[in-house]
C-alpha cells in the first residue's frame, strides 16, 4: 500500500513539474515581449519596466524566481489588469465556479446512478433503450451547443428563466443543467455496465434462488458493488466539469474563473494564462490523486491487483 | 482465411445493430456532402452579398444566409470538410504514435516497458484541454497547430489500449513458434501482433474522432481555432449565438451538424467495440 501511494505521489510531482516547466518555457518562446507594440516607450522606461518584472535577468534566474514564487503560492501578476495578481482573480472567481461545479455534481451523480441502474435492471427493454439514448446524446451534444439551445428555448422562446448573468438561484439553473449533462451521461453509462456485470455474478443468482424480489436484490446487493467504481469516476467527472465551465461561464456571462481564463486568452495576457493553467492543472491532478487513494482505500481488491495488472 | 471470416462476422454483427446502421448512413451522407456540397452550390463559402443578409432558409439560400449574406449551405459543408479532416487526421496521428509506443513498450517488457509507461502516466495526468489551449495561444491559430496540440497528449489512450492487447497476445503459442523459427521482432510486431490487436485499435480510433471534432469546434468557438473567413462549425455556432433571438437558423443548423456528426461517430465506435470484441469471437 505504501509503495503504491508513494509511486502515485511521485508521478503527481513529476507531472506538476512538467506542467510548470513546460508552460514557463513555452511562454518565453513567444517572440516579442508584453511592452512592445505600445507607442514609443523611452528606453529608460522600458529598462525600468524590464527590471520591475525581472525580465532583464537570464532565463534560468527568472525560472528559479518563478519556481520560488509558485512554492510560496504566488501565481504572478496580470499584465492587462495593472496591479492585480492572479491570486486575486482566483479569490474572486473560485467561489462562483465552485458553487456551479458543486451544483452540477449534485445533479449529475444521483441522476446518472439512477439512470444507469434503471437501464441495467430492465436490460434490453424500452427503459434500457431510453436511458442509453439519453446518455449517448449527453456524450455527443457539445456543452456549448447544449447551453445555446437551452438559452434559446427556455429564455427566448418560453421566457421562463433569465438568459444570463449571476445573482439569484434562478440564474444558476440553466448553467447547472448544461454543465451536468456530460457527467450525467458518463456516470449513467459506467453505472449501467458495472451493474450489468455485477448482476451476472453468482451471489446475485443465489439471492434470486432464495426468492428475493429483483428490485431488492438490485438495490441491496447489486448497487452496493456496482457503485464502488463511481468513486473512480469522480476524477474524470471533475475534469469534465472544470473544462465545461470555460464554455458555460462564457455563454451565461458568469464571473467565475473559467470566464477569466477565456478573457485572458482573448487579451493574450500571458502571465495570467500561465498562472491560471498551473492553478487548474494542479487542482485537477491533486483531485485525481485523492480519488485514486480513496478508491484504493475503499476497494481492497485494487491494492492487491493493481500494481501488477495496472495496464493489463 | 480466418482473418477474412473474422471481419465478415464482425461486419454482420455491426450491420445487424440498428444505431450502427443509422451512424453509417449518416456518415456516408456527411462525407458525400462534404465532398460535393460546395461543388453543387452556386456560391463560394466567403462570397459576401450584403443586400441579402440574414435571409431565412429559402429556395435561393437552402440553409439561409448570415450577417454578411454568405450562403450557409456552402459554409456548412466547408465546415464539414474541416471537421472531418481534423477528426480523421487527429485520430490517425494518435493511432500511429500510440500503436508504436504501446506495442514497443509491451513487446520490450522489463525496464523499457516500465520507463515508457511512467512517461505515459506523467503526460496522462496533464489536463488535455488546457494543453491544447496553451499551445494554440502560444503557437498561433491554424489547423496545423490544432493537430499538434491534440496529438501531444491524445496518443496516450491508444498506447495504453494497444499495450494491454499486445501483452495478452504476446504469450500466445503462434508468437512463440514464429520466434522459434527466427522471425525478427519487427516482423513479429507488424505482421503478427498488431494485426491481431486491430479490433480494439479501430474502435478506439473511431471514438477519438468525435473528441477531435469537439476540440476543434471548442477552440474555434473561443476564437483560437479556424479564423474567418474560413467556415468552421464552432465559429458558426459562436456567430449564431449572438443572433439567435431573430435569426435562430444561424444557431440551430450548425449546432445540429456538430451534434449529428459526434453522435454518429460515438454510435459507430461503440458498435464497433461490441462487434470486434475478442470475447465474442470464440
Amino acid at each position: 500500500m505504501l509503495f503504491y501511494l508513494s509511486k502515485k505521489a511521485l508521478i503527481l510531482l513529476v507531472s506538476l513539474w512538467c506542467v510548470v516547466t513546460g508552460t514557463f518555457f513555452l511562454m518565453h518562446a513567444i517572440p516579442g515581449d508584453p511592452f512592445i507594440g505600445e507607442q514609443n516607450i523611452p528606453k529608460e522606461v522600458l529598462d525600468s519596466l524590464y527590471a520591475y518584472y525581472g525580465l532583464d535577468q537570464s532565463i534560468w534566474a527568472q525560472y528559479l524566481k518563478y519556481l520560488k514564487g509558485l512554492l510560496s503560492g504566488n501565481l504572478g501578476v496580470s499584465i492587462i489588469y495593472q496591479g492585480r495578481s492572479v491570486n486575486q482573480f482566483i479569490r474572486e472567481g473560485l467561489p462562483i465556479s465552485a458553487q456551479l461545479g458543486l451544483q452540477a455534481l449534485l445533479v449529475s451523480i444521483p441522476c446518472g446512478i439512477l439512470l444507469g441502474t434503471w437501464a441495467a435492471m430492465k436490460r434490453g427493454g424500452w427503459q434500457d433503450w431510453t436511458a442509453m439514448v439519453i446518455s449517448t446524446l449527453g456524450v455527443s451534444v457539445p456543452n456549448f451547443v447544449l447551453s445555446s439551445l437551452l438559452q434559446f428555448f427556455f429564455c427566448i422562446q418560453l421566457h421562463l428563466l433569465p438568459v444570463a448573468r449571476w445573482g439569484s438561484f434562478e440564474h444558476t439553473i440553466l448553467p447547472t443543467l448544461a454543465l451536468s449533462a456530460l457527467p450525467t451521461a458518463f456516470i449513467a453509462r459506467l453505472t449501467r455496465s458495472n451493474m450489468v456485470e455485477v448482476l451476472a455474478q453468482d451471489y446475485i443468482r443465489t439471492a434470486r434462488a432464495k426468492g428475493l424480489p429483483l428490485f431488492r436484490i438490485s438495490i441491496r446487493h447489486g448497487l452496493r458493488n456496482a457503485l464502488l467504481p463511481v468513486i473512480s469516476y469522480l476524477g474524470p467527472v471533475s475534469t469534465q466539469i472544470l473544462t465545461g465551465s470555460f464554455m458555460i461561464e462564457r455563454i451565461f456571462a458568469i464571473p467565475g474563473l473559467g470566464q477569466w481564463m477565456i478573457y485572458s486568452i482573448g487579451a493574450r495576457d500571458y502571465p495570467m494564462i500561465v498562472g491560471l493553467t498551473i492553478f487548474f492543472s494542479t487542482c485537477l491532478m491533486v483531485s485525481l490523486f485523492l480519488v485514486d487513494i480513496l478508491y484504493s482505500l475503499l476497494d481492497p481488491r485494487i491494492r492487491v491487483i493493481q500494481p501488477k495488472l495496472e495496464y493489463a | 482465411m480466418l482473418e477474412n471470416s473474422y471481419s465478415k462476422d464482425a461486419w454482420h454483427r455491426l450491420i445487424s445493430n440498428g444505431p450502427a446502421r443509422f451512424a453509417l448512413w449518416t456518415l456516408a451522407i456527411l462525407f458525400a456532402m462534404a465532398i460535393f456540397g460546395p461543388l453543387i452550390s452556386p456560391y463560394s463559402y466567403s462570397q459576401i452579398n450584403l443586400p441579402l443578409k440574414n435571409t431565412p432558409p429559402s429556395a435561393q439560400f437552402w440553409f439561409g444566409s448570415d450577417e454578411l449574406g454568405r450562403d450557409l449551405f456552402t459554409r456548412i459543408w466547408w465546415g464539414a470538410r474541416i471537421s472531418l479532416f481534423i477528426g480523421i487526421t487527429a485520430a490517425s496521428l494518435d493511432a500511429t504514435i500510440g500503436i508504436l509506443w504501446g506495442s514497443i513498450s509491451a513487446y520490450a517488457g522489463g525496464k523499457t516497458d516500465e520507463l515508457m509507461m511512467r512517461i505515459c502516466d506523467v503526460l496522462y495526468a496533464i489536463p488535455y484541454l488546457l494543453v491544447v489551449i496553451l499551445l494554440t495561444v502560444i503557437r498561433g491559430t491554424g489547423i496545423c497547430t490544432i493537430l499538434i496540440a491534440m496529438t501531444c497528449t491524445g496518443w496516450i489512450n491508444m498506447a495504453r489500449i494497444c499495450r494491454s492487447q499486445i501483452l495478452q497476445l504476446k504469450e500466445m503459442e503462434y508468437i512463440t513458434s514464429s520466434r522459434a523459427i527466427g522471425a525478427s521482432p519487427r516482423r513479429i510486431l507488424f505482421f503478427h501482433l498488431i494485426p491481431n490487436a486491430i479490433g480494439p485499435i479501430v474502435a478506439t480510433m473511431t471514438l477519438t474522432v468525435p473528441t477531435a471534432i469537439f476540440t476543434e469546434a471548442f477552440l474555434s468557438f473561443l476564437g483560437l481555432g479556424i479564423q474567418a473567413p474560413a467556415a468552421s462549425w464552432g465559429v458558426m455556432v459562436n456567430d449564431g449565438l449572438s443572433a439567435m433571438r431573430y435569426y435562430p437558423w444561424r444557431l440551430l443548423i450548425p449546432a445540429a451538424m456538430i451534434t449529428l456528426t459526434m453522435l454518429s461517430f460515438n454510435l459507430l465506435g461503440n458498435a464497433l467495440r461490441d462487434a470486434l470484441d475478442p470475447r465474442l469471437r470464440k
